[in-house]
Formats: C-alpha cells, structure tokens, sequence
C-alpha cells in the first residue's frame, strides 16, 4: 500500500457536537487537502488532532507506517516527536523573538553553520531579507504570516498544517497572497492540509476538498467535483456556488477577462486574476435564463445551450443547461412554466460578467 | 542603630528571595498549568500564610522541626544541633512563610502567556523543559522580579514567625523587628525611630519598584 495519512477518530468536547473525521491523504505525489466548511464545523479541531494538540477520544491517525495516535492502543505521539509545520490561525509568532529568531526556533539542535544557512535560505524564499532583527510587532500582516511560514517549514516537516493561513489579512491581500501561497505550497512538495471556510481560497490553494459540518466530513474529492457535484443538499448549501468549471483566459482588457470553457467563450471580471488555468464560478442565483431570441439586456454573457435536468427544490428549480459545459441556474417555478422549459428545450443564459468569479489556477 | 540585626535581616531576605525563585518555579508553573481536578487543594496550602497568625504557623514549624518530630530528629543527627532557634531554621521559616508572595507573581504570570504560543513551540520540536526555559520564563521577567522582590520585602518584615522559630538571638536570629520592639520595651523610642524609618524606606522603595515593573507605559523613559 502507497504511503498515506489515514485519519479515523473522534473527539468531543463538553456541550459541543463530536467532531468525527474518516479521511486518507495519500503521500506519495504531495498534495493540498482543503478542510472547509462554515466556522465551528470542527475543522480546527481535526487540524489540532492531526498536531497532536488535542487528544481524541477515540479512534486512530496513522502517518506511513507510524502510528501518530491509537486510543485503544494507548499509543500517543506528543507533537515533537511527529515532524509537523504548524501554523495556527493567528500565526502565534514568539514576541520576544525577532524573526531570526523566530525562524531558527526549531533549529537549536542544528550546527551553527547550518543553521544560519537555513535561516538565510528562508529569508530568501520568504521574501523577508532586511527584516532579520525586526519584531513580530513591528511586522505587517503579510510579513507576519510569511515569518510563520518561514518558521512552520523549517525543520522540513514531512506534513504542513494551516489553521486559516490568510484570514488575518485585509481582503487585497489576502487574494495577492493566495496566488504566492500556492505557488509555494507547489514548490516546496510537502503534503499540505489547509484548514479554510473561504471558497475561493479552497479553490486556489487545494487539490482536494473536503467538506465538513457540524463535526462531520461530508464529501471528499477534487474541487470541481465538491462544487459542481455536492453529495447531497447540505453539502450544496455550504459550498454555496453550483457551477464551477475549469477555463482559460485568452485575454483580459482592464479588467474584463475573455475565458473559454470547452470553445464557450465567457466574460467575467479578471482584475485579480494572474495567469491563465482559472475556475470559472458561477451562483445559480445569478443565471437569467430567457427564450432563444429575445431581447438585448446589459448581461455580458449570452449562453445558448440545452436543457439537460430540471429539479424542482421548493419553490425554486435547479435548471441545468449544455452550453459547452454544464451550468446550473436558479429560477422560480412561475419562470419555469412561463419560459415552458422542459428537458431538452433550448434556452439562452445571461450572466452578468460581474457574477462570473474567476479564482487563478497557475503552477 | 544594630547593625548587626540589619545585616541578619538583609541576608534572611536575600536568600529567602533567591530560594523562593528557584522553588516557586515549579511550584506556580506545576500550579499553572497542571489539569489535576484536585489542584485547588495545593493552591489553598500554598496560600494558607497569607491568611495564617504568623504565630500558629511558626508554632507548627517549630512542632515539625523540633527535637521530637521525625525531620528535627533527622537534621540533628546530620548536623549535629537541632533546627530551631538556629539562622538556618529561621530560613526555612521565611520560606514557607513568604512562599505565596512568590509563587502567586510568578503563577499569574505564567498564566498570562498565550497558550498558543507555546503550543507553537512544542509542534517546532521543542520539549516542554525546553520551551519553559526559552519561552515562558523570558515572557515572565516581570512577574519573576515581582515574586522575588515582594517575598525578599515580606521576609524584612515578619515579626511573628521569627519570634516563634528563631527566637532573639543577637548575630544569629535577631532580625529588624524584633530588635524594633525590644528597643520600645526598653523605652529606646530613639533607637526604635531610627531602625523603623530604615524598614519603612527600604519597603517604599521596593514596592516602587515592583509597581514601576508592572507598568504598561513608561513615564521615565519610552519603552522599546
């Protein structure tokens, strides 16, 4: 059997809901495993489990062939002894340390001579040179979380775990440091969990998802998979966005992005996005769908395509229309007999370029 | 002024003081961070001197190191005199007697340290020995220098456990106070003023200094 991370146990606390995990990371080709989910679903808790932080109360974490936690076993590995980068969600920078410091925490057992070389390796992959001697406190968030990060890959864990690694960051950041996060999430290889509840975070930075609520995790698989094809209506409710596609964007004026999506070209709002591998997301809420040859609206986006299902969700149907890809659109069962749509029928869907999310895909 | 019952006080305090540092340690980290349900058993006897008459707590230390219990016996046969009425029974006196003023400081500033901070620590490999002493006492100078400042002024000033324990033996156990009150007795109010304006400076400016420790702002000069 490859070598893989296999989390099963379950952990309670005091008038809370038990938070019970069943999930398999393989470690033989690195990826990123999203934990996502609303806030008080019990991801940070499985992160804390994985740290050895928290003990569960029952059940097992088996790491290749090491057993990190076996409760009836009475096996416990204490967080040293596991290898791990932890980067909680406020970072935990040590104050009385300057980032030097703070990154050469975990090195003490090295030579001196190596140890600074690390340092300065660090420093450099982080883009924190000229900041050796500064003060947690005197750093901006940013420079915060990459000190963190410096800090979390220095000992080269054989896991990272980020606990919300962007949320203390101000929105225009945070979306700058996504992308950068990515790119290094991909060039250091070390299997990754990020612990997040912002969708378009979990798309740029995950290769799996995995969705939980209320302690439970209820859907593993790729993103497009989670978000295009929710196990079931909860799971759909939490991620919140119907359609997500992969695209490519072949040209991008001030701001408005060209995106195909298997030859369906789409407009939508690029300003963030760098490179060319995008999602495309898009809410049913936001699709307007109208009788092939009507009028002309403000929507950037006229979409012909093929009715292919139609599900009634109370007083609401999920219409999914083949433009090129599968799109799904929320409209109410009054629009849906005035329209007359049926399976099979044809339609055109509008979408205003400004509900077309693009989340970058690069590296 | 005595002299000699100054350089007793001094010494009693100081080593009370640097004693107290090294035992309140474990004692307020054990006190801190243990998850023992019945830890607040341990916290009432470590503050029971506060609330205690210095003389029934110097009267059970002096049942507990005499002749007759087990630890007088055991010294005496080490040392070759018995404990009580001695500078090193006195010692041991002060340290139980100032051992709260030491241990609460400390504690409190344990307590204050983010948990999350050595949390960090412990998933960089650090050992949990290792991350007191490299994280949790530097986040804690203030309330280490509160714990032995308070205890080094509360040792100059115990009257009752002295009298008790040490008794009123000139160069050996005589301390500040106790030589404060013989001077009284003997209608010496002179000398008595002399001695009490020393204790009541020396204790101004210590509490000054713990106070000025614990400041958030700097009036004197900015911190950095």
């Amino acid at each position: 059997m490859a070598a893989a991370l296999t989390v099963d146990c379950r952990k309670t606390f005091p008038g809370r809901f038990t938070t019970a995990a069943q999930l398999v990371l393989p470690l033989d080709h690195p990826r990123v495993l999203i934990l996502f989910g609303p806030s008080g679903s019990g991801k940070t808790t499985l992160l804390r489990c994985l740290a050895g932080l928290e003990w569960p109360d029952e059940g097992r974490i088996q790491f290749g062939s090491t057993t990190w936690i076996d409760v009836a076993a009475n096996i416990r590995l204490s967080p040293q002894a596991r290898r791990i980068g932890y980067m909680p969600q406020d970072y935990a920078l040590f104050p009385t340390h300057t980032v030097t410091g703070n990154i050469e925490y975990g090195l003490s057992d090295l030579p001196t001579a190596v140890r600074q070389e690390r340092v300065r390796e660090l420093l450099a992959l982080l883009q924190l040179q000229g900041l050796e001697q500064a003060k947690p406190a005197q750093l901006s968030g940013g420079q915060q979380q990459r000190v963190a990060l410096a800090r979390a890959i220095a000992r080269r864990p054989q896991l990272l775990l980020l606990d919300e690694p962007l949320s203390a960051l101000d929105a225009p950041t945070r979306v700058k440091l996504c992308g950068q996060l990515r790119v290094l999430l991909t060039q250091l290889a070390i299997p990754a969990i990020v612990v997040t509840h912002d969708w378009a975070e979990a798309l740029t930075l995950g290769d799996t998802i995995a969705v939980m609520n209320a302690g439970q995790v209820l859907q593993v698989g790729s993103p497009q998979e989670v978000f295009s094809r929710p196990a079931n209506a909860e799971v759909a409710q939490i991620v919140g966005i119907e359609t997500v596609v992969q695209g490519l964007v072949v040209a991008n004026d001030n701001g408005l992005a060209t995106v195909s999506v298997n030859g369906t070209m789409l407009k939508g709002l690029g300003a963030d996005v760098s490179g060319s591998a995008v999602y495309v997301c898009i809410r049913a809420d936001d699709v307007l769908l109208e009788q092939a040859g009507s009028g002309i609206t403000s929507a950037r986006n006229y979409l012909f395509g093929l009715v292919t299902e139609i599900l009634p969700q109370g007083v609401l149907v999920t219409v999914t229309v083949d433009c090129g890809f599968l799109l799904r659109a929320m409209i109410t069962r009054g629009a849906r007999e005035d329209l007359g749509l049926e399976r099979g029928s044809t339609v055109v869907a509008a979408i205003k370029a400004g509900a077309v999310h693009l989340v970058s895909r690069s590296a | 002024m005595n002299w000699i019952a100054i350089a007793v006080t001094f010494k009693l305090a100081l080593l009370t003081a640097a004693v107290l540092l090294v035992v309140g340690l474990p004692i307020a980290y054990w006190l801190t961070f243990s998850k023992w349900r019945w830890k607040f058993i341990v916290e009432s006897v470590v503050a029971l001197p506060l609330v205690l008459p210095p003389t029934v707590l110097g009267f059970y230390i002096l049942v507990a190191i005499g002749p007759h219990s087990p630890v007088g016996r055991f010294y005496s046969d080490l040392v070759g005199h018995p404990l009580p009425f001695t500078f090193e029974g006195l010692l041991l006196a002060s340290i139980l007697y100032s051992l709260p003023f030491a241990v609460q400081p400390i504690a409190a500033a344990f307590a204050q340290v983010d948990h999350r901070l050595i949390e960090a620590s412990w998933t960089l490999g650090v050992s949990k020995l290792k991350t007191f002493f490299r994280l949790i006492i530097p986040l804690s100078t203030a309330g280490l220098i509160t714990g032995a400042v308070l205890s080094f002024a509360h040792t100059l000033g115990e009257f009752g456990v002295v009298l008790m324990v040490g008794g009123n033996i000139e160069g050996e156990t005589r301390t500040v106070s106790i030589d404060i009150y013989d001077e009284v007795q003997a209608l010496n109010y002179a000398g008595a003023a002399k001695t009490a304006l020393l204790l009541l400076a020396v204790s101004y400016g210590v509490l000054l200094l713990v106070y000025a420790m614990n400041r958030k702002v700097w009036a004197v000069w900015p911190q950095r």
